[in-house]
């Protein structure tokens, strides 16, 4: 079926003139029609923009005119992406009417590249959330099992791309909201090396940590979108003026003399068995292959999310103090300005973003700063100098993406374990290093997440590991069964 | 307790946050537990380690000061929750 499409599969199609780009559109189209009630990934579906955009990719083809490189793939973005005219609300009250009046650089990007925007997908409000059940819109379900999350905060995106309602998503991963999802919907999800990507037009969350990148359905695609959205950008001064190589290129170098560390404290009590077993089989796979592997250390892995869950409150409480009801946004009614603020933003920010601005500003506030913001800056440096003194001697370090599979919705309440879902993948962050998810096995037909690491801006390494692996696990190909039944209890 | 349900509504203040009893205490449980997990930090000796704010080698970033164009006054106010003659209106602020 048309849906079940790969990017490269279906460009091959258009390239034939076997489907037309409108076919390939109304085929995504009918597919969220038909599970997105069950899914809940998108936030807005742009039906009329996507059939406009598709129909004038046609007429081009048509005349023969030179094609871009994605022409007619249709493709969704988190809600923290600015689309002009098209609402992008973060999943948050705060935002439900906003209509930026630009587009991202990304956005600008896949634009030209050909790409056919079919919505926005649901996050937790601001990406602060590791399940979706944070977004004020509603909770996303996760394809394999809709009782259950689909990870966060991109678990729009993730579930849209495993449900075959897109051929590839745009997420934000700030402490893993790229590849934590993607974990657990069984998708690829790859986050960029901190600055490959532009941020500009990414609502912003934590700016020293946030970074783009995409969720598909196999490791070759990742590149063909990675090709279109990675490179300088002057509208971002954060953005690396590196050029950026053609990401398919290294694909087939397989993994032979490729050095992998495996860090013991990523394989600790904390994490599931039977996740551990599956990211063990991976690298027996690797090895098998010709890769050498050897267990390292990284000895301050456990101070990751105590150092996170100060850096990334207190960058967000600054971030967020923009949102006060003067220029967009909801606006509360008020008798006087100092009302009209505090009414506005207690009534349009959730729990989670509350808290985290209440952290944030506790940790930067005046005799605290040297105890909490100070100390998490500095303990940073050493999280990253482990990364540093590991990549000396090895290619990739290689992990799982999460301690466990999806969870079921409503049972983590508590906002400390919540947090304790991105141990493996916040000190990528910290350390501003690539990494991607991938699927390496099943527990209860539920995926599990591989982790591989690169170093800065080694993502065609990790590509290239991470293809050689796919073809020989073939788990690309597996997808969840959308039964008829299932819809969700609680609604 | 490191935080105290008094400290919390002064950091909901400085955070232009309106606050419930009920939610001032809730997030003083809450906070006191995330900042007690955080003390895990002062198990590590960090008196010469330089902080990161960002794992970036860039400073300073310039660009040629070049006129462009920027977003138009009327695109600017299209999301305005309330304007009046090309500008944001807001409650008065001087009485």
């Amino acid at each position: 079926m048309l849906e079940e499409c790969t990017v490269a599969e279906a460009l091959k199609l258009l390239g034939k003139k076997e489907i037309s780009a409108l076919e390939l559109t109304e085929a995504a189209l009918h597919r969220v029609e038909a599970v997105d009630e069950r899914i809940k990934a998108f936030v807005t579906v742009t039906r009329n923009e996507a059939l406009a955009t598709a129909a004038l990719v046609d007429a081009k083809r048509l005349s023969g005119e030179e094609m871009p490189p994605l022409a007619g793939i249709p493709m969704a973005l988190k809600d923290n992406m600015c689309t002009k005219g098209v609402l992008t609300t973060c999943s948050s009250k705060i935002l439900d009417n906003f209509k930026p009046p630009y587009d991202a650089t990304v956005v600008e990007l896949l634009r030209d590249a050909g790409t056919v925007l079919l919505g926005k997908t649901n996050l937790d409000e601001f990406a602060m959330g590791s399940s979706t059940e944070n977004s004020a819109l509603f909770t996303t379900r996760n394809p394999w099992d809709v009782e259950r999350v689909p990870g966060g905060s991109s678990g729009g995106s993730a579930a849209a791309v495993a449900a075959d309602e897109v051929c590839f998503a745009l997420g934000s991963d700030t402490g893993g909201s790229i590849r934590q999802p993607a974990a657990f919907c069984g998708v690829v999800g790859l986050k960029p090396t901190y600055g490959r990507v532009s941020r500009y037009g990414l609502i912003a969350f934590a700016s020293s940590l946030d970074q783009i990148g995409p969720f598909t359905k196999d490791i070759w695609d990742c590149a063909l979108v990675m090709n279109a959205i990675a490179g300088y950008d002057s509208r971002d001064t954060t953005s690396v003026p590196l050029a950026s190589p053609d990401y398919t290129a290294q694909l087939l170098g397989g993994v032979k003399g490729l050095r992998i560390g495996v860090p013991k404290e990523y394989f600790a009590a904390g994490i599931d068995r039977d996740v551990r077993n599956a990211v063990q089989k991976a690298l027996n796979v690797l090895v098998a292959l010709g890769a050498e592997a050897e267990e390292i250390s990284l000895p301050h892995t456990d101070y990751g999310i105590p150092v996170y869950y100060l850096i990334a409150p207190a960058e967000a409480s600054s971030n967020l103090a923009r949102y006060d009801g003067v220029q967009y946004g909801y606006r509360a009614e008020a008798d006087n300005l100092l009302e009209m603020y505090k009414k506005t933003r207690s009534q349009g920010f959730g729990s989670e973003v509350k808290r985290r601005i209440m952290l944030g500003t506790y940790a930067l506030s005046s005799g605290y700063y040297d105890a909490y913001y100070l100390k998490a800056l500095k303990v940073r440096t050493l999280i990253k100098q482990d990364f540093d003194e590991a990549f000396k001697k090895f290619d990739l370090i290689l992990t799982p993406t999460a301690p466990s599979t999806a969870f079921p919705v409503g049972t983590v309440e508590d906002p400390l374990t919540m947090y304790l879902n991105d141990i493996c993948t916040i000190p990528v962050n910290l350390a501003g290093l690539p990494a991607l998810s991938m699927p390496c096995g099943f527990v209860n037909n539920l995926p599990v997440g591989l982790q591989l690491i690169g170093k800065p801006f080694a993502e065609a390494t990790i590509l290239q590991a991470a293809y050689a692996y796919e073809q020989h696990s073939g788990l690309a190909k597996k997808k969840p069964v959308l039964s008829g039944k299932g819809v969700p209890k609680d609604e | 307790m490191k935080l105290t349900g008094k400290e919390v509504a002064h950091v909901a203040s400085l955070a232009r946050l309106a606050m419930s009893e009920d939610e001032t205490e809730k997030f003083t449980s809450q906070l006191n537990a995330i900042l007690e997990f955080a003390d895990k930090l002062n198990l590590l000796e960090t008196k010469d380690i330089l902080p990161t704010a960002h794992v970036l080698p860039l400073k300073n970033v310039f660009r040629e000061d070049r006129i462009c164009p920027g977003l138009e006054r009327k695109e600017a106010l299209l999301n305005a929750p309330e304007e009046e003659e090309g500008m944001f209106r807001v409650p008065r602020v001087i009485e």
